[in-house]
């Protein structure tokens, strides 16, 4: 059980997590953290898997350096939607779907 | 009992990815080696560095404009009550030390782009400690909010990307994308890295700085 | 071809020089010249079949490959030739110094430019980073410059898209772990070589579930509504005609690529998808014949109409199916786009979004209502349409591998398209027009909407050329 493997289930574990958090957490600040935590755990399994021989493997790490910039462009939009959405109703949680038809 | 479910699949689905991960054969494609070997004709020694801006160096030019996206929604969504100005400026101690630390960020973000060629670093490790410079000078009330963006502005956003994107344009009207020719090839990602570390900077900061409606405890 | 990347990305980057509001001139001349480089791929790739083209000279697995081949090329098609006329259509559509518009041409060049590289791409991870390129410049023209209840429906898409591709990651991470490349090329091979282990089977989900997300899938359409309903009428024709295709264009490349044996090896998945397919037509019809607003109903139409794609997956042994799968996607791309231009059109015209507004339009907006009415002549699958042609081939592929039930599907599918077509129509033609004038109308505007739908109508007529080049390339 190499370390690199240790990483990569931990990844799992955590990406599991993130997922559950996106689906049943209601406001919405705690669910970007989830989704970050989802990146997270991917980016683990990512590195992890790629260094279970225990030798580094240089080509994950860029692509998780690609994953963390691009989750940080995400994050950075849905944290700015979601302080206009506070500033236009008050609250920091999406209303229920389908109540605009 | 949807929170359950929920709660119950993600376990699951936890659990199968660890027992699978734990039965993995060897891989059957061996790229470190791979790497390793054409390092050489890569333009810099460190081999994270050869990845992310000459093997791969495609997806980096991709997610830049990932970035320049985020801060385009950003702006769409801003709404004209985008506040400037204003601050309410922190204490002088905490003013004082912004001023003593920012230009020392500076000179750190510098090293951190040069040093991108021999060990870890390079333009987004610069570019993100010249962001936090820009936050911390505007946590102290240093530094206004940013207001949409006038053309100098603009043009500094997006500067690094242009330059990213007319050296890929050049190389692909002389060849292939981004096919830097091994003698300048050092030279090149240098010049790219150096405009990308100050558009970063900027569009990291802009992240920030375009939301935010005034200094410490702006509301 | 990548010209065809590095061109959106430029004229993106110019529109943002140029400031709020500017950069359509640019946007147009780009996409005219994206237009002409496609043909000109097109030609190449039915002369020559499937060419790559290493980024850097490294070539696979060690860099990133580019790949065009029959497939790639026809979405190309359909991707630059419906954003053309959109983009004449949004430069007559926004008022200049709105608020939605300010930053709608770089966005747009981005979403373009996305959608470009994500068809060509041949690499995983890469087709990742283009996955997130297209789903955030979505988002954020679907965000721009709106009010609460945009917001809501631009964060609900985010969040929805970014648990795909977060879903798609994992997948790719896994698959890089299993075999040390994510390189398209050099896994199928691998994949269709030996026995995959578990954890292949687990990233294929992972990754076939992600993009369904992005796919608006039934259960997974909750985002697409009002997303698409909400956002102004330019934007609503791009994300329903072009980016939905997108994803599933992934899904596709994927399950005839890597995945190929696995499906092979297990059934389900497919029927899966299609029961899922079905209840989408099923839903989304109903949805939309209920539908008050005008822009709800074209959104639920499109959820509708993405369930048939999901129909041909079980049916893949036979080549039609495939095919009639394009088909699809090229006439409902236009179809989609003409009916979402002419509800912009009629919007503007009467200053309100519902459908009891119509009332008597077609008098005074003959243009505008007939290319509605050829747009849902391809939805309903009235020959001479394209969308006929797409519902004959899987009629044809479900029929000859004994698959009755589905036939059944697609023509009751089409009866309900039926339903809420005429009921628009028949609210413009047979009610008493409204008292009140009419806000004039830009004729760019109608004429656009009318080129799109006379597009999805003609594209019956050529529909063997299409699929010729479909198969020339060498698809999979």
């Amino acid at each position: 059980m190499t370390s690199g493997l240790i990483f990569a289930c931990a990844g799992a574990a955590v990406f599991a997590l993130g997922v559950a958090g996106v689906m049943l957490i209601a406001h919405l600040l705690r669910r970007v953290l989830a989704f970050n935590l989802m990146g997270s755990g991917a980016f683990l399994v990512l590195v992890g898997l790629g260094q279970r021989a225990g030798v580094p493997d240089p080509v994950p790490q860029a692509m998780v350096l690609t994953g963390i910039v691009v989750a940080v462009a995400a994050t950075a939009l849905a944290l700015a939607l979601m302080r206009r959405l506070h500033a236009a109703t008050g609250r920091a949680e999406l209303p229920p779907a389908g109540d605009d038809d | 009992m949807k929170r359950a479910l929920v709660v119950l699949a993600a376990g699951l689905l936890a659990v199968l990815l660890i027992a699978a991960m734990l039965q993995l054969p060897a891989p059957a494609v061996d790229l470190p080696a791979a790497v390793g070997a054409r390092l050489g004709e890569s333009g810099v020694v460190h081999p994270v560095t050869a990845v992310l801006l000459n093997f791969r160096g495609y997806d980096t030019l991709l997610e830049i404009a990932v970035l320049l996206l985020a801060l385009l929604g950003v702006l769409a969504a801003g709404g004209r009550e985008t506040a400037a100005g204003g601050a309410r400026a922190a204490p002088a101690a905490l003013r004082m030390l912004a001023r003593l630390a920012v230009p020392l960020m500076t000179v750190v973000a510098v090293y951190l782009l040069w040093a991108g060629a021999l060990r870890p670093g390079g333009a987004f490790q610069a570019g993100a400690v010249l962001a936090a410079a820009a936050v911390l000078l505007h946590l102290v009330g240093l530094l206004p909010a940013w207001r949409s963006p006038a053309v100098p502005l603009r043009l500094a956003l997006i500067a690094g990307f242009l330059v990213f994107l007319a050296v890929a344009a050049a190389l692909l009207a002389s060849g292939a994308l981004l096919q830097y020719p091994p003698a300048r090839a050092g030279a090149l990602i240098l010049l790219i890295e150096a405009a990308l570390s100050v558009s970063l900077g900027l569009l990291l900061a802009g992240l920030l700085l375009f939301v935010s409606r005034g200094g410490v405890g702006g509301r | 071809m990548a010209w065809l990347i590095v061109l959106p990305l430029g004229w993106a980057s110019l529109a943002f020089l140029l400031g709020p509001g500017r950069g359509a001139v640019a946007a147009i001349i780009g996409l005219a010249a994206q237009l002409w480089l496609v043909a000109d791929l097109a030609a190449a790739v039915s002369a020559a079949g499937a060419r790559t083209h290493a980024v850097g000279g490294w070539g696979a697995p060690l860099g990133i490959d580019l790949a065009a081949d029959g497939l790639s090329v026809v979405m190309l098609l359909l991707m630059q030739a419906v954003a053309l006329p959109l983009a004449v259509y949004a430069r007559a559509y926004f008022a200049p110094g709105a608020d939605e518009s300010r930053y709608f041409w770089p966005m747009t060049g981005f979403l373009v430019a996305a959608a470009n590289a994500l068809f060509l791409s041949a690499d995983l991870f890469n087709l990742y980073v283009a996955l997130e390129l297209l789903g955030l410049a979505a988002v954020g023209l679907v965000a721009a410059g709106g009010g609460a209840p945009q917001l809501a429906a631009a964060l609900r898409y985010l969040l929805a898209t970014l648990v795909g591709s977060g879903a798609y990651l994992l997948g790719v991470a896994a698959l890089y772990g299993t075999y040390g490349t994510v390189s398209i090329a050099t896994l199928t091979p691998l994949l269709a070589a030996g026995q995959a282990p578990a954890l292949v089977w687990i990233a294929g989900g992972a990754m076939l579930a992600g993009l369904a997300v992005k796919t608006a899938l039934f259960p997974f359409h909750f985002w697409l509504p009002p997303a698409h309903g909400g956002a102004p009428a330019p934007v609503s024709a791009l994300l329903s005609g072009l980016v939905v295709k997108a994803s599933f264009y992934l899904i596709l490349r994927l399950w005839l690529g890597p995945l190929g044996e696995l499906a092979a090896a297990a059934p389900g998945a497919g029927w899966l998808l299609a029961l899922l397919g079905s209840a989408a037509i099923l839903w989304g019809s109903f949805q939309a014949i209920r539908a008050a607003h005008l822009k709800m109903l074209i959104a639920y139409s499109t959820v509708a109409q993405l369930g048939y794609l999901f129909l041909i997956f079980p049916l893949l042994a036979a080549p039609s199916a495939a095919q009639a799968g394009v088909m699809h996607v090229f006439a409902h791309g236009f179809a989609k786009a003409a009916m979402f231009a002419a509800a912009g059109a009629l919007i503007r015209a009467t200053g309100q979004d519902t459908v009891a507004g119509l009332a008597g339009l077609a008098e005074r907006l003959p243009l505008t209502l007939f290319a509605f009415g050829l747009a849902g002549l391809t939805l309903m699958g009235l020959p001479p349409s394209a969308g006929f042609l797409a519902k004959w081939q899987l009629i044809e592929a479900a029929l000859a591998q004994g698959y009755w039930f589905v036939a059944v599907v697609v023509l009751a599918g089409g009866l309900l398209a039926a339903f809420y077509v005429l009921r628009v129509l028949r609210q413009a033609f047979l009610s008493a027009p409204a008292a009140g004038a009419l806000r004039p109308v830009p004729r760019t505007l109608e004429w656009t909407a009318f080129a799109l739908a006379a597009a999805s109508v003609l594209l019956g007529f050529r529909g063997v050329d299409l699929l010729a080049l479909l198969a020339a390339g060498g698809a999979p």
